[in-house]
């Protein structure tokens, strides 16, 4: 925020995906330029091929360094699928990660227009008060978190891993960046036409923003998608943990079954990767356009 | 003036509630002249209220009404639960009897625990190898793949990959490289040149470095990404005149390109240098048999706030003392940060 002042040339999404750099020379040194890179990006997927295909070998094959497995087999995901808790998990991740995704754009969204858009007073103060939750740690809430779900007999429900999650500050943050881009004529069109603010609010400013949306929707999701601590507290009852608490417990349960462990941790990546491998572009400008303004 | 009155009343349903706080404290603001005039007969007494603000009134009372959840929010689950922290810091309670004041108790324990002051360190041990090591790579990935067009999109990919992925699978992923022969990735592969094995996480020395390089390793895609919009930002111009000044590229590199990136690299070292001071997920993933071993060699702050709390003896009022240490240094580290890189 305060670091946003100091931007004298302003970095932004558009320009990243812009190639408006010189055409580089074909020589030698630009060669072994590109070809470093290429082998640090290799070397970079290498755990996640590594995991990959591990997870479609037999157990014997496990030790064998073979990238590609000799008999490749799927034997491992319907053992670890049949076996039921890694379907419950994803779906309890799916679920969560949906739920609080969407909870978190409505609300994320309204609070950052209203204290764009409206005028009134303590408006500055609701904005500093709700920035000012930035500083405080999730390590530092997850104690009272975990008294308040227990007294309200939270623990071991959807409710009660999700709560926490259910606005952020760093949305409300980026939304009301975002929403200053949107004209205060348009509002006032709509207000005219006789929309109501709610109205004005969802059919006029929303559609607006919505890269600002989808920006804030990927951030948030990957976040519940892969949060561990508070789930892991929130959650005795294997039938409610998440992807990541299930996956904790299991690899402590498989033991030496390497290629097991393996795939519940394709299982539980596979998603976002792929989720990734579609949507590149888009997603990598999200990423820059929230962590520049946020 | 706007909307047709009837229209309002459903819809502005959710801005009642708040109608009488707004109409009692700007009465004397409105027009008084037409208080005598009570005409709205058929109306209930708040929609009658409703329809006499200005839009400016009608304006406030629809912004409290939207703010309404939030506020009950942040109040409920941020604020209260931060100074339950704080208060908690100066009790003791096991979460069976009552709530017990201790004073600065919690603190001096924590003070004169041998463990605290290893934790302490490690914390700080993740944060001084994380950081500069994950940045000098992403800059070095970044300035050069910025050089490059050729398969641009396909290799940014690459090292944005590991970014997608849960911290938790890919702990298990490199807790599994790093087991010993004939099990482990790493050691088969040393083993391949006849070097020794080396015990990544029994080690007490190289456990550290060991966990923590899965956690640089999912964190370089975002850098790169962010390093890279930083330097596509910087005119071409200013590489282009520097060029006819007959300027090296190493000299560009330290004199245009560096000071140019200053807001991005006081963002990516505030940013990354909390994310390694909160590290938990890799450390309780790799060391489940024996939690910040070998000899809490690895265990951070975090990991020893979780074990006070939730390991079984139930030490609220002590767990919540760390938690207040963790906010400290993390804020103490920003504040520190953030001066030293603005001012230069």
């Amino acid at each position: 925020m305060a670091i946003a002042e100091d931007i004298r040339i302003k970095p932004s999404s558009e320009t990243l995906l812009r190639p408006d750099r010189p055409k580089p020379p074909l020589n030698y040194a630009q060669f072994i330029r590109w070809a470093l890179l290429f082998l640090g990006g290799v070397l970079m997927v290498m755990p996640l091929v590594y995991m990959i295909s591990t997870s479609l070998k037999y157990s014997f094959e496990v030790y064998n360094l073979n990238l590609i497995p000799e008999e490749p087999t799927l034997e491992n995901y319907t053992y670890v699928l049949e076996d039921g808790r890694f379907y419950t998990w994803f779906l309890n991740s799916l679920i969560i990660a949906t739920l609080t995704t969407i909870s978190t754009l409505i609300f994320d969204s309204l609070v950052g227009y209203v204290l764009c858009k409206f005028k009134f007073r303590g408006r500055y103060l609701i904005f500093i008060a709700i920035l000012s939750t930035l500083m405080i740690p999730t390590e530092m809430l997850v104690i009272p978190w975990y008294l308040m779900s227990q007294q309200l007999g939270w623990l071991d429900t959807y409710w009660g891993i999700m709560f926490p999650g259910l606005m952020t500050a760093f949305g409300v943050f980026l939304m009301k960046q975002f929403f200053e881009t949107v004209p205060d004529d348009f509002l006032e069109a709509a207000r005219i036409d006789g929309l109501n603010e709610l109205q004005i609010w969802w059919s006029v400013a929303m559609p607006l923003v919505k890269p600002a949306l989808a920006a804030l929707a990927i951030f948030v999701f990957l976040g519940n998608w892969t949060a561990f601590i508070w789930p892991l507290i929130a959650t005795t009852d294997t039938a409610l943990y998440t992807l990541p608490v299930g996956l904790s417990s299991f690899g402590d349960e498989a033991d030496v079954a390497w290629e097991l462990i393996m795939t519940g941790a394709a299982i539980s990546t596979l998603p976002t990767l792929v989720v990734f491998l579609i949507f590149q572009r888009f997603i990598i400008r999200g990423v820059v356009m929230a962590g520049l303004k946020g | 003036m706007t909307a047709d009155p009837r229209a309002g009343t459903v819809a502005d349903g959710p801005a009642h509630a708040l109608l009488f706080l707004t109409c009692r404290r700007s009465q004397p603001v409105a027009d008084t002249s037409q208080s005598d005039d009570m005409s709205p007969t058929a109306r209930t007494g708040l929609s009658a209220h409703w329809h006499r603000l200005s839009i400016r009134q009608k304006q406030v009372v629809w912004a409290w009404a939207f703010l309404a959840v939030p506020i009950v929010f942040y109040i409920v689950v941020r604020f209260y639960p931060t100074g339950n922290a704080f208060v908690l810091s100066f009790q003791e309670w096991n979460l069976l009897g009552s709530r017990e004041w201790v004073g600065f108790e919690n603190y001096v324990d924590l003070w004169n625990d041998p463990v605290f002051w290893i934790v302490f360190v490690n914390t700080f041990e993740y944060l001084i190898i994380g950081t500069p090591i994950s940045l000098v790579i992403s800059f070095f990935v970044a300035y050069h793949l910025d050089k490059v067009r050729f398969m641009h999109g396909t290799i940014r990919a690459l090292y944005f990959l590991p970014f997608m992925t849960s911290a938790v699978a890919m702990a298990w992923v490199w807790r599994w490289f790093y087991q010993p022969v004939p099990i482990g990735v790493f050691n088969n592969f040393l083993a391949q040149f006849g070097i020794p094995q080396i015990e990544f996480l029994q080690s007490t020395s190289i456990a550290l470095p060991a966990v923590l390089a899965p956690a640089v390793w999912a964190g370089l895609g975002f850098q790169v990404i962010i390093f890279m919009a930083g330097l596509r930002a910087i005119p071409p111009t200013y590489y282009e005149a520097a060029r006819v000044d007959g300027v090296s590229n190493w000299t560009m590199l330290w004199e245009i390109t560096l000071p140019l990136l200053k807001p991005t690299i006081v963002f990516l070292v505030v940013f990354s240098s909390i994310g390694f001071l909160r590290i938990f997920d890799h450390v309780f993933n790799m060391t489940t048999n024996n939690p910040g071993g070998p000899l809490n060699s690895t265990k951070p702050l975090v990991l020893m706030i979780y074990e006070t709390a939730f390991g079984g003896r139930s030490q609220m009022g002590a767990a919540a003392a760390q938690t207040v240490v963790l906010f400290v240094i993390l804020l103490i580290v920003s504040l520190v940060q953030l001066r030293i890189l603005r001012d230069r």
